[in-house]
């Protein structure tokens, strides 16, 4: 349902002007001040220079013009004023704003002041999200309700990853050993984008992510939906598909609840059929793209851990159709 | 007459061997200079290559120009080449090597020999490291190298030892030529030469060779860690058995933070000999502009953590790097105020320097300004690893360390060649350098701050991010066509310029008050220094024309060079410097086959090339009775 929304642009961006919480806006505002003054500055430099352009040819300014060191004691003025006590009372002024008042809403949150917390894990390429007191987990679509402070808790399965979502908050880098969290808040029902934002490997760039900020009785009933194990295959084609995945090499990476599929490599996709995207973000979740990334994976996403995997027309039709089941 | 009797009988004594030979054993400054400039420019060109083929990549969404291997090679070998085989080599190693005995009344540097091991380690080390492309196993984790993605877990292969090896291999010979140009500037000054004589130019160089010395070992600690960690199962890096991810960064961000000063601080000494020369007026507050330089390397020491901030450090240790960063603003703005006001209270001529000059100080400021923007620690949380971060560091190296050391080419070519360059050429380089760097590196603030993170091989269309990108592209290839321009017109100039004379400019430091190119001895008299544009001071150089037609301080007795106190630059005693010799290249030699059999992990045959190098260094302590006391 929100798929095309996300197609078609509105909603799905990662734009740091654009947005969509208390700390995303407060960073926004932050940026804009930084950059009136930032403006000032350069084009005060660059007037002193195009006015040293203009004089050209004319030794000197002010009483001594004619001396060795023409205007050395104004010169001093200026040095000493714009060099020294204009850009101090700028940057103590900056330090305080940001550092004291706004540094405040974008650390990590006390945790009593949330009202849920949720697991981000970096994979080497792919987000799982976790949500804890539910067996909820999720790939690259993470779901939280509007309005509402969420505690994340950034952790990695491998390398340093970065979970940035700019129109929410700031990015946290995943460090191998800790447990980072960010505060997560959207303001209004849409989708954000957001992307790893630290280097981490071959495929970095196909590391995406949405957020989907749903009304909270929406969000309460995905979640209660995402915790129930896979629905059983009904079809016979979904049973054929079911004993492809278990019996082939699929479920020796991924897990599928209420099977017996436990790998841990790739994705959760207990609910794949849920998500909208696939491969972090690479392409939409159709039946036609989920055949070609079965079975050509590496061209979608080279390097990613995935190999191409060999089927029958019949086995992969009876694949695609199983996950395409899985609600 | 007298005075061609003594430069005959100096050159007689200075003269390097003839041939191919003579380069080969060189101690002289001059000529390890211009080994150093063809070297780095060569590099240059595989760096800028690199980009060309990152921004050919990201010329549009979803393009297939290279692959994510290919394309993280290169990112990783354009960062590493730009800073450890470009920037420190051309600025220190050429630029340095070249005038820094030149502007300070001397005949070569403290250590001639340890200079020459430094430019051939150099060249082994960058030998090394292009080594690894050819093998298809470039270094690909980016240039700084992050652990857990550079462990062996994660990065098999010999890629990785490439970067730790060459890295270290580097670190020599950087720290080599820091040791000789801080002993060099402290005690090879003109006798008369105190502090407050010093021309800036010396006081950065002064300050980016500290840098260099105490930032480097952080640096070669890092990267022996990482070594070890990798190929003898040590454990610094190793959540699970107890080391630290953070370590790393940490290690390495102490070293990384003062590199970005030492990159660019030998640019603005470039910058404080141009602005006197073509303003013809002393640099507005002389002293403040050179405590200025040598405070702004000192602070940077103290900032390192502000490149890692959304590391989830705590609160209070963010807020400190914060304030720390906040400080270092203030030698950068002094200095950036000087400068301007000296355009203004000076007769500016905008030739091709000037014009370098004038287009570095607005990209330094520019850079400067966004950079001032990551001590809002939550500001710099959001945009840290985007391309808002690329466009703020492009700034500053492209913008304020590149530019002068174009500017620096132009002012400095009369002075090595003899020649005169052509202007109009020379300006119009300037223009379409200056628009081309502009128009590639404005946009990335943009499409950074439309959440473009960095090192992505390719993106997602309809994130509004192809407009800025292809813009960038563009700006990629004018930028390489107004390099060639200015390249070209050095050549056609070095064959076609008319004759250049001494001194063009009326610079204002002693290298102007010898002949173009400079002879071998450098000085035929030891000149006479009263304040720190010497050039400009005309009873003094009267004085040196007069005692060298009598012969009064010409020290044609032997290779000879005075040495002063450090601080005061009085007259100490007269030093005997070493001639050609063997022994630097056989040093450097000896030392490549060590780092490549650590590559190859042939321990004992490291064993035995490190028995080797002792060889070599008594072959070259035993060779000439006495080193240059210094």
């Amino acid at each position: 349902m929100l798929l095309p929304t996300v197609l078609t642009g509105c909603g799905g961006y990662q734009d740091t002007l654009n947005p969509h919480s208390h700390a995303a806006g407060d960073i926004t505002n932050l940026f804009w001040v930084m950059m009136a003054v930032a403006f000032g500055g350069l084009a005060l430099v660059t007037g002193l220079l195009v006015f040293a352009w203009v004089r050209r040819g004319r030794r000197g300014i002010g009483a001594d013009a004619d001396g060795p060191h023409p205007g050395e004691k104004p010169a001093w003025f200026v040095v000493l004023g714009m060099g020294v006590v204009f850009p101090l009372t700028v940057v103590v002024a900056l330090f305080i704003v940001s550092d004291w008042a706004i540094v405040k809403v974008t650390q990590a949150p006390a945790a009593s002041s949330t009202a849920m917390t949720v697991k981000a894990v970096g994979h080497q390429w792919y987000w799982a999200f976790r949500y804890p007191g539910t067996k909820a987990v999720t790939a690259d679509e993470l779901h939280i309700p509007v309005d509402t402070r969420v505690n994340l808790v950034a952790t990695t399965a491998d390398v340093i990853h970065s979970f940035w979502v700019p129109e929410l908050n700031r990015k946290i880098d995943t460090i191998p050993g800790q447990e980072n969290r960010i505060l997560l808040y959207a303001n209004q029902a849409d989708v954000y984008r957001g992307q790893c934002a630290e280097y981490c490997g071959l495929q970095h760039a196909h590391m995406g992510m949405l957020v989907f900020a749903q009304p909270k009785a929406e969000f309460r009933k995905w979640l209660r939906q995402q915790a129930a194990p896979a629905a059983a295959p009904k079809t016979g084609i979904e049973r054929q598909g079911q004993d492809v995945f278990l019996n082939g090499a699929c479920s020796s990476c991924h897990a599928i609840r209420g099977t017996s599929a436990h790998g841990y490599v790739g994705p959760d996709l207990t609910h794949l059929a849920s998500r909208t995207m696939l491969a972090g973000l690479t392409i939409p979740n159709t039946p036609d793209y989920l055949a070609r990334w079965i079975t050509d994976s590496q061209h979608f996403k080279p390097g990613n851990k995935m190999p191409d995997i060999q089927l029958s027309r019949a086995q992969l039709h009876a694949l695609v159709a199983y996950l395409g089941s899985l609600k | 007459m007298a005075t061609l009797v003594y430069e005959e009988r100096l050159e007689r004594m200075w003269q390097p061997r003839p041939g191919v030979l003579g380069w080969v054993m060189t101690t002289d400054h001059k000529r390890i200079g211009l080994l150093y400039f063809w070297t780095t420019l060569v590099l240059f060109a595989a760096g800028g290559a690199e980009a060309l083929a990152i921004r050919t990549q990201l010329i549009q969404p979803n393009e297939h120009v290279v692959g994510p291997a290919t394309y993280d090679e290169l990112f990783t070998l354009h960062g590493v080449t730009m800073i450890f085989f470009f920037i420190i080599p051309m600025t220190t190693g050429a630029f340095g090597n070249y005038l820094l005995p030149l502007m300070i009344g001397a005949r070569d540097m403290a250590f001639p020999r340890l200079n020459a091991l430094s430019y051939w380690v150099f060249l082994g080390s960058g030998l090394f490291i292009y080594t690894s492309l050819f093998l298809g196993m470039a270094p690909n984790a980016g240039w700084f190298d992050y652990v857990p993605l550079a462990s062996a877990k994660f990065d098999p292969g010999h890629a990785i030892d490439f970067y730790c090896l060459g890295i270290i291999f580097n670190g020599v010979a950087s720290s080599l030529t820091a040791a000789n140009f801080i002993v060099t500037i402290l005690k090879l000054r003109a006798p008369g030469m105190s502090f407050n004589r010093m021309p800036l130019f010396c006081f950065a160089f002064l300050a980016a060779s500290w840098g260099l010395l105490f930032a480097l070992p952080s640096l070669s600690a890092d990267t022996i860690f990482l070594f070890l960690d990798r190929n003898v199962g040590t454990h610094f890096f190793d959540v699970a058995k107890g080391g630290s991810t953070l370590l790393w960064q940490h290690l390495f961000w102490i070293f990384g933070h003062p590199e970005v000063y030492i990159l660019i601080v030998p640019a603005f000494g470039i910058a404080t000999e141009i602005i006197p020369a073509f303003t013809q007026r002393r640099v507005v507050a002389f002293p403040l502009v050179a405590v200025a330089e040598l405070l702004v390397v000192f602070i940077g020491f103290g900032v390192w953590a502000h490149h890692m901030f959304a590391t989830g450090m705590p609160t209070v240790t963010v807020i400190f790097f914060a304030a720390a960063t906040a400080v270092v603003v203030i030698p950068s703005t002094i200095q950036v105020f000087a400068w301007c006001m000296t355009f203004v209270t000076g007769n500016a001529r905008f030739k091709t320097p000037l014009l370098f000059i004038a287009g570095f100080i607005f990209m330094f400021v520019a850079g400067g300004l966004t950079g001032i923007m990551f001590l809002a620690v939550p500001f710099d949380q959001q945009v840290t690893d985007t391309y808002f971060v690329v466009a703020h560091f492009h700034y500053i190296i492209f913008g304020a360390a590149v530019f002068p050391i174009f500017g620096g080419m132009y002012f400095w070519f009369p002075k090595v060649t003899g020649k005169l360059y052509f202007e109009l050429p020379g300006q119009i380089s300037f223009w379409i350098i200056f628009l081309g760097t502009n128009l590639l590196f404005f946009p990335m603030h943009i499409v950074g701050l439309e959440g473009m993170p960095r090192r992505n091989y390719t993106y997602p269309s309809g994130l509004g991010w192809g407009t800025d990108n292809l813009a960038e592209t563009i700006g990629s290839y004018i930028t390489t066509v107004g390099i060639v321009v200015l390249l070209v017109n050095l050549l056609v100039s070095y064959f076609r310029g008319p004759p250049a004379g001494p001194d063009p400019w009326h610079g204002a430091t002693l290298e102007w008050t010898i002949p173009s190119p400079p002879p071998d001895y450098n000085f035929a008299v030891i000149p006479k220094v009263s304040s720190a544009y010497a050039n400009w001071d005309e009873e003094d150089r009267e004085e040196d024309r007069r005692k060298l037609a009598e012969g009064i301080m010409v020290l044609d007795e032997g290779h000879e060079q005075p040495v002063s106190s450090p601080v005061d630059g009085w007259w100490a005693e007269v030093a005997k410097m070493p001639h050609d010799s063997p022994w630097p290249i056989l040093l450097a030699l000896a030392m490549s086959i060590v780092f490549i059999l650590l590559l190859l992990h042939l321990w004992m045959g490291t064993a035995f090339a490190l028995a080797g190098i002792v060889l070599v260094l008594l072959g070259w302590h035993g060779e000439e009775p006495e080193e240059a006391e210094a």
